[in-house]
């Protein structure tokens, strides 16, 4: 298929414009919500735009996952370093035992260190996802076979060529998939976080819960809801894509 | 609560001979540093302004400072010794000694703190004190798992600890500390709250699994059907969960408007309707894709033998098919109930009730004991759930 045509059947490709549309559009909407719900004042989320709402989550997410990333393999592959195999066993007793944690007691529980505002909501994302993430590293760089590892040794790569070249490579389709979780539960965590003062697209959700305004609520709900499976989608398509040719699903 | 992966006992010893447990060393290292940082407990004027960090020798005393450093000095030196079996229990024990004693530490504190300050007062516990305990506790379970434990031995250590704890709550140990006072003016309706929280969690796996099995059993059947349910729960388990909830307050209340016998059933936008509807919908993922893991997962060659010997289809199902698969059903029933546990403080937004009350009005007062008497309970509940249907996995899998 030619490219545009490959781009217009992909469904990751009609939900991001539609996600894009309706946060652009959404400030335009008056009329019809208050055709739908005569009583709601205002029809639709005032005080701040949309698109600043969505950025601000982004923001959020995207920095507590990226950091999570980074420290979550560099943790992943100490473990599976002769010098950290001690450590593997707590790592991933941590990792597990963490993952039990409901994410809203987390993200309560970062508010009294951290005060109100965005803050606790990024350090609350950032342990929370963390653990997705050791979790799914450690597995993904334990499957590549010890054979895999000596031949490229034996080609006289260094540990960290073998490393960077064959076995973080094999263990990326893993390695992302628990980059996926964590950024989706980072993307809902980050919703509630409207209620510790980060400004999210949640923030018109708490606002239409407290004062009862139903389409404000529904706004937010799905703007978010979009913006959550429009990133689950794009993660989709990164995995298939890493994953190699040929290789079993 | 299990430690996985290849037991650390079976390494062969460093290339000095000396092999010591570096885990326990490096927690006990841990522990000490963040008691010695000062800030085992903090001292506020009143529950809602965040108090100045108090060190445990300042609170607690000098003799209760140095018991924890001998006890903690005593675990180094176990774990300093040569690898035996016997080690590892030993640092297990010392070190739900030194959790134990950690406690105490933090009991006696908030007693000697608050009985020289105001009435309104409250002496919360510090970052100090949470990394200590967590250390502790971290050694007990690594002690435990490196020893190679059965989940027997770890049921008796857990219990002995949680007696412990609740032998010293009961006496009322605790009973200066602000988060046993936010309990004890919240003591009416924590009870409630946590049957409530039972309620939603129950209220909406079972139904899931009424739904979800026969959802799992049919993409397991239908591989055209497959593709469809797992996309559309996959979707679901995606929506962020207060988005889900707000989603759902529209239709259900024009039901409730449309159908007054379903309102006055308790059906409505906002309460336990949307919530446990919500929460049914997020469970079904685990609970349809273990069942369909778990059929598939079954050796044909099993099933040909069952037809073999003359079963009928119905008998192959319930006599080879549900017991091969129920091992990763209820490892999936696992991952469900601890994030419908976690889900259903969220659903406290949505006046659904349960320990998510305390933990966002704790929030909105700014108190943060308050939030502790619902994220605690919820905590623990969840690792409990874990603990149990980890076991009941594993004692099906024999």
């Amino acid at each position: 298929m030619p490219r545009p045509l490959r781009l217009a059947a992909s469904p990751l490709w009609w939900t991001a414009v539609l996600f894009v549309a309706l946060l652009l559009a959404m400030p335009h909407t008056g009329a019809l919500f208050h055709a739908a719900f005569p009583a709601a004042k205002p029809p639709v989320y005032a005080r701040a735009s949309f698109v600043e709402l969505f950025l601000s989550q982004a923001g959020i997410v995207a920095t507590a996952s990226a950091t999570a990333s980074a420290l979550g393999i560099a943790v992943a592959v100490f473990v599976t370093r002769p010098a950290g195999r001690d450590f593997r066993a707590i790592a991933d007793a941590l990792a597990t035992i963490g993952q039990t944690f409901p994410p809203a007691a987390v993200l309560a529980l970062a508010v009294p260190a951290l005060g109100f505002g965005p803050r606790p909501t990024v350090v609350a994302l950032f342990l929370y996802g963390l653990l997705p993430i050791v979790e799914n590293a450690i597995a993904g760089l334990e499957t590549v076979p010890g054979a895999v590892r000596e031949a490229a040794a034996g080609m006289g790569m260094t540990g960290w060529q073998v490393l960077a070249r064959v076995e973080l490579p094999l263990a990326a389709p893993v390695i992302l998939a628990g980059i996926r979780v964590s950024v989706t539960i980072g993307i809902g965590t980050a919703t509630i976080g409207s209620t510790v003062g980060a400004l999210t697209l949640g923030t018109p959700i708490f606002d239409g819960l407290a004062g009862n305004k139903v389409p404000l609520v529904l706004q937010g709900a799905i703007l978010v809801a979009l913006f959550a499976i429009v990133t689950d989608m794009a993660f989709a398509r990164l995995e298939r894509r890493l994953r190699p040719p040929g290789a079993a699903r | 609560m299990t430690l996985s992966g290849a037991p650390a006992r079976c390494r062969a010893s460093s290339a000095f001979g000396w092999n010591p447990d570096r885990i326990a060393l490096a927690l006990v290292a841990v522990g000490a540093i963040a008691v010695a940082g000062g800030g085992f407990v903090s001292l506020a004027p009143n529950r809602l302004v965040s108090g100045r960090p108090v060190a445990l020798w300042a609170a607690a005393g000098i003799p209760a400072t140095a018991a924890l450093a001998l006890i903690g000095l005593a675990l180094a030196g176990i774990a300093a010794t040569p690898p035996r079996r016997m080690r590892h229990y030993a640092v297990a024990a010392l070190a739900a000694l030194l959790l134990i004693a950690v406690l105490l530490a933090a009991g006696t504190a908030a007693r000697d703190l608050a009985a020289g300050a105001p009435p309104l007062a409250r002496v919360s516990l510090g970052a100090g004190f949470w990394i200590a305990a967590a250390a502790a506790a971290l050694a007990v379970l690594d002690g435990l798992q490196r020893a190679d434990a059965g989940n027997f031995v770890r049921f008796l250590v857990g219990a002995a600890i949680a007696a412990a704890i609740a032998a010293m709550a009961a006496g009322g140990w605790f009973d200066a500390l602000s988060l046993a006072r936010e309990y004890a003016s919240h003591r009416a309706v924590f009870g409630t709250a946590l049957t409530r929280h039972v309620a939603l969690v129950a209220g909406s796996v079972l139904p899931a699994i009424l739904i979800g099995v026969p959802l799992g059993i049919l993409a397991c059947r239908r591989k055209r059907a497959e593709g469809a349910i797992f996309a559309v729960l996959n979707l679901l388990q995606t929506i962020p969960s207060i988005a889900l909830f707000g989603l759902l307050i529209v239709p259900l209340s024009a039901l409730a408007v449309a159908a007054p016998a379903l309102a006055r059933l308790g059906v409505g936008g906002i309460g336990a309707a949307p919530a446990v509807i919500a929460l049914i919908l997020y469970a079904l993922l685990p609970v349809a894709r273990n069942t369909a893991a778990g059929l598939s997962g079954i050796e044909p060659t099993i099933v040909d033998a069952a037809r073999g010997m003359g079963m009928t289809e119905r008998q192959i199902f319930w006599r080879v098919e549900v017991p091969l698969a129920l091992p990763v059903l209820v490892a999936g029933l696992r991952i469900v109930t601890v994030q419908t546990i976690g889900l259903a403080v969220v659903a406290a937004l949505i006046g659904a009730g349960g320990l998510g009350d305390f933990v966002f009005g704790g929030l909105g007062q700014d108190a943060t004991d308050l939030v502790l008497l619902g994220a605690l309970p919820t905590i623990l509940l969840a690792l409990v759930a874990d603990f149990l249907l980890k076991a009941a996995a594993a004692a099906l899998r024999r």
